[in-house]
């Protein structure tokens, strides 16, 4: 059964309105400005996922916190998971920027990387 | 150790500041030295743990710290100097740098180029009057940033954010990821003031309701924050009775408006643009004031931090020819400084090689009438350079005396030149 | 049970300025206040105006004290160490039929022997306040008035009474009477009971209900009314004095003043509260004060504002004890003569702060007069040592001060200059600064451009550690207005779905 759904793409921020015609689970028609928003309306509807960033606890750092981020968009249903995750980490310095901090998370094949070096302080 | 001068100082760490301090160097400025009231570098950056940095730059997404980290590296790398933990507490329009710090002490530099990078600073609660009492819980979103990212707390878990720009956007999805409500974004504009990507991620996916046309009527609570009255209004941003909603909640965010950070740039005789709230610059990034560059938010807030590097790049580079100028002054040109009972004297500074060409001609006047004999003597650090005898020295005439081309050898070698009249 | 000779329930500038009076003599004092700092009331949210004296009616309590409590304030800032300028203050009149009404005020104010008062022209006020409304048609011009540090005036006063053994209590709060035979033997609180032979009511906009638990002046009742303040950035404007409009029926109308930290100030608007907690400020209340500070000042505009504020003026029904004059809102003053052992102050609204040394010494008188024998303390020191103030110094002391504690050297409020040095030497100060607000009116960190953005965290991170407790107990003004709930990182018991 067909029906249209509207959605806002996010691939740029133009932040266009893409009309999407689907029939159940196939996508048959995006009206969109460009090929990327083509592409982010038929990922969005089946498969849709996020970026995410956060923080994770680390024990002799300058700070308390250590921001962190998924190395690929992260499926968004299992964003929540992941948060709950992240709590029951905890690392120690020394950390390089770009270093996993947790890999394969929620066996989604993405590694969460740490955002910036952290020297061991104490 | 620190220099008593430097070539080029910046005067914050964020993307502006290590931006220019990386080119300064690059372009070949010897000595360059940015000074960051924070623990660490990158400004505020760090508290920006988000995603959308560098897409321009790197052509990459990343967060905050990631593009501030690349940044820190390579201003490491070429040797910029650091000095963290310090506040600038003065700059005078001859670039002299007074600041202090806990570990740094009480600092007195100077700099032949400055670059200001101090960023903004957030619109307040009282700047757009809201009405009710001062309970705890009213924050700007960027020092809830502070706390949730960097220091690890938590201020509130119930919010209501008054602001669609993407600060307070942003900061909706941040405070629910880590188990906090958000009841709502209020935007007086008829319009989303943020970016749409930034609504669909943050608003629309937790299902955070967005109300356009809406402000807050007054704010509920006396110790604490307890509740909103939001309001709706019209397009002369007027309320409009009857239409008056109270959101319970513990904590108002304010995401109403970035002010360029500009008090020091006024110490140092800048001229700022009212409208801006930021200096007057020219296509170089110079203000009013010779030698006095800015970049990045404090000359106006940008949109995209990408911009806000190259701003701070073309900065450093001015900055560094200007430097580079005013070294090679100093190595052609020596100071002469009023020395005992001198009140002035003119020219104030020589260039070292009119000596090759002939005398050089100084006149002087004296502070205090002395009416016994004289010596009026010009040294080099203690060395007599030469010196004339007179009968009197009187204020209301001028005494004259020349610097022979045969002190040609000694002024080449001087950092600066007395003058001073003596009795005999 | 412990003892004292003397117990003052309420810590505002009347309070504490008896405890100082007080402390000169052979007396054990104790100040009790139920707030977790001193002069959280209206002691801290006020024109900080020190007044000639020509505004109240001749005759009453009011016009006496003002006059005399005027002439203390320079000794008293002098020794205890905070800002006062005597600057002089001005009635301005604008428009020709405004000069009758100053004619007036004159003659009230020599009646109430206020020196030196003088009506000057038009011209000479634009002189001496350029930015004024050109419209100005002349000023009395009463050199005798000024204004304060009300914030370290109050606590100063406090710290110099403890410096002379008088005991604080904070967050204590008076809930009744211990008296025997008509006397009053002493006090319960909700940190116990303590005895003593003398109670001063310094309790302000609760001064009626004190008294009430000793059944006096059942008729007496404090009608608080709301006074709303704006404070303008210094970047914006920058007024030189103190300024009134000509009074109206309403009161002293909304002024314009200059304070000790070179802010301006505008205000204060005069309505019915609803209750003795209703500080809001409201939009009306704004419109008010935007208003009336534009008849003297044309060019100000609403941007300006750093910061808004609202105190409750403790406003009485008690009649003049000078019963040849018809006036219901005067001072109350007086030992009652029953029960015994009770100093009474009520209704102390403006000029309260005025009066207030003036107040603090007729404590002493009164207590004399019912036979109290006073005898001085021979080490009593009246002198309170000041402490510094970073951004006031020149660069040379900045240095030094830094040189001797290098945590002087940082600077946690860019807005005010303030540093950790200072915040942690009043957190350590005889009367303790443990919440961001008493820190706040003491250093004046938060209260620029940034209204604490930037502060905020550090400050709430130095009491944590200077206090040792953790980071969630730190609260704005003492109990029920903590900053921060949990660690980021903590959650509370959810159900987390996938």
């Amino acid at each position: 059964m067909k029906e249209q759904v509207k959605i806002l793409c996010i691939t740029c921020p133009k932040g266009c309105s893409l009309e999407v015609t689907r029939d159940g689970e196939t996508i048959v028609e995006v009206k969109s400005g460009c090929k990327r928003g083509h592409e982010y309306a038929e990922r969005e509807l089946t498969d849709p996922r996020r970026m995410v960033a956060s923080t994770v606890r680390v024990k002799h750092g300058p700070h308390p916190l250590l921001p962190v981020y998924t190395a690929a968009p992260f499926p968004k249903g299992k964003i929540n998971l992941l948060m709950q995750a992240l709590r029951e980490i905890e690392v120690t310095p020394p950390i390089t920027m770009g270093m996993v901090v947790v890999e394969n998370a929620l066996d989604s094949g993405i590694d969460i990387l740490a955002s910036r070096d952290m020297k061991r302080i104490g | 150790m620190l220099k008593d001068k430097y070539d080029v100082i910046v005067i914050g760490a964020g993307p502006g500041g290590l931006a220019a301090a990386i080119a300064a160097k690059r372009q070949g400025a010897e000595d360059v030295l940015i000074i960051e009231r924070d623990q660490e570098l990158g400004g505020i950056l760090q508290q920006c743990i988000h995603n959308g940095f560098g897409l321009e730059v790197f052509k990459q997404d990343l967060p905050g710290p990631a593009y501030a980290q690349r940044y820190i590296n390579e201003a490491l790398s070429v040797g910029v100097e650091t000095l963290l933990d310090t506040m600038v507490l003065d700059i005078t329009p001859r670039r002299r740098i007074f600041a202090s710090g806990a570990r740094s002490g009480f600092v007195d530099l100077k700099a032949r180029a400055i670059v200001l990078s101090m960023g903004c600073r957030e619109r307040t609660r009282a700047q757009i009057r809201i009405p009710g009492m001062r309970p705890a819980g009213i924050f700007t979103a960027g020092t809830a940033q502070r706390w949730v990212n960097v220091e690890g707390f938590m201020p509130g878990k119930q919010f209501v954010v008054l602001g669609s720009g993407d600060i307070g956007m942003i900061m909706a999805r941040r405070l629910t990821l880590e188990g906090a409500r958000v009841e709502g974004v209020l935007e007086v504009m008829p319009f989303l003031t943020g970016l749409t990507r930034n609504y669909v991620q943050c608003l629309m996916d937790f299902d955070i309701p967005l109300h356009l046309s809406h402000t807050i009527k007054r704010v509920i609570g006396k110790n604490r924050v307890e509740a909103v009255e939001a309001v709706q209004v019209d397009e002369k941003w007027t309320p409009i009775p009857g239409t008056e909603v109270v959101m319970p909640c513990d904590t108002l965010l304010l995401s109403v408006g970035l002010i360029p950070e500009n008090e020091l740039s006024r110490k140092a005789g800048v001229q700022i643009d009212p409208i801006t709230g930021g200096p007057f610059v020219d296509d170089r990034f110079e203000t009013n004031v010779p030698g006095i560059f800015a970049a990045g938010n404090v000359v106006h807030v940008y949109d995209l931090v990408d911009w806000v590097s190259e701003a701070g790049r073309q900065a450093g580079v001015s900055a560094a020819r200007f430097a580079s100028i005013e070294r090679r002054k100093e190595d052609t040109h020596v100071p002469i400084k009023p020395g005992e009972n001198v009140r002035y004297v003119v020219p104030q500074t020589i260039d070292r090689e009119s000596l090759a060409e002939g005398n050089v001609r100084l006149q002087l006047r004296v502070r205090q009438p002395i009416e016994s004999s004289v010596w009026v003597e010009v040294r080099n650090n203690g060395n007599l350079v030469t010196r004339k005898g007179e009968l009197y020295a009187r204020p209301g005439e001028i005494i004259t005396l020349e610097i022979p081309m045969k002190a040609y050898d000694e002024v080449q070698l001087a950092d600066e030149l007395t003058i001073a009249i003596v009795k005999r | 049970m412990d003892k004292f000779d003397v117990i003052i329930i309420g810590g505002g500038i009347v309070g504490c300025l008896t405890a100082r009076t007080l402390s000169r003599y052979k007396l054990s004092v104790l100040l009790i206040e139920k707030e977790a700092d001193l002069g959280t009331g209206a002691s801290s949210a006020n024109s900080a105006i020190i007044h000639a004296g020509y505004d109240p009616l001749p005759g009453t309590l009011k016009a006496e004290l003002n006059v005399r409590g005027n002439a203390m304030w320079d000794v008293l800032s002098g020794e205890l160490g905070f800002d006062y300028n005597r600057s002089g203050d001005y009635v301005v009149a604008v428009g020709p039929q405004e000069l009758l009404s100053l004619e007036k005020l004159l003659d009230q104010g020599r009646r109430n022997g206020v020196p030196g008062m003088h009506i000057i022209s038009g011209e000479e006020m634009r002189s001496r306040e350029p930015a004024i409304n050109p419209q100005v048609s002349g000023a009395l011009w009463a050199p005798t008035g000024g204004f304060c540090d009300p914030f370290m005036a109050t606590i100063s006063a406090a710290e110099n009474a403890v410096q002379n053994q008088v005991k604080v209590l904070l967050g204590t709060q008076f809930l009744g009477f211990v008296i025997e035979n008509n006397q009053i033997l002493g006090i319960h609180t909700n940190r116990g009971d303590f005895a003593c032979r003398w109670v001063v009511n310094a309790a302000g906009l609760f001064a009626d209900e004190v008294m009430h638990q000793a059944g006096v002046r059942p008729e007496f009742h404090i009608t608080p009314r709301r006074g709303e303040y704006a404070v303008l950035d210094r970047a914006d404007i920058q007024v030189n004095n103190v300024l009134f409009p000509v009074p109206s029926e309403k009161g002293k109308g909304i002024l314009v003043t200059a304070t000790t930290h070179g802010n301006t100030i505008l205000g204060p608007n005069s309505v019915p509260a609803s209750g003795k907690e209703d500080t809001a400020i409201t939009s009306e209340g704004l419109a008010e004060i935007w208003e009336g500070a534009g008849k003297l000042f044309p060019g100000l505009r609403p941007t300006f504002t750093i910061a808004m504020f609202a105190g409750l003026r403790a406003t009485g029904n008690a009649s003049s004890p000078n019963r040849s004059i018809y006036y219901d809102h005067d001072f109350i003053v007086e030992i009652p003569d029953s029960p015994r052992g009770l100093v009474n102050l009520g209704g102390i609204e403006s000029p309260g702060l005025t009066s207030a040394p003036a107040i603090a010494q007729r404590v002493v008188e009164l207590m004399v007069s019912e036979g109290e024998k006073l005898q001085l303390k021979p080490d009593w020191n009246p002198i309170r040592p000041p402490r510094p103030h970073f951004r006031k110094l020149p660069l040379e002391e900045q240095k030094k001060l830094i040189d001797a504690d290098p945590r002087y050297g940082r600077v946690v409020c860019r807005c005010e200059m303030v540093t950790e040095g200072e915040i942690i030497a009043e957190i350590h100060a005889p009367i303790p600064a443990v919440t961001y607000d008493a820190i706040k009116r003491r250093t004046w960190l938060g209260t620029g451009r940034c209204l604490g953005s930037f502060d905020m965290p550090r400050v709430v991170d130095i009491l944590a550690r200077e206090l040792g407790v953790p980071v969630e107990q730190i609260t704005k003004r003492g109990p029920g207005s903590e900053f921060l709930f949990r660690p980021t990182k903590e959650m509370e018991a959810q159900h987390v779905e996938g």
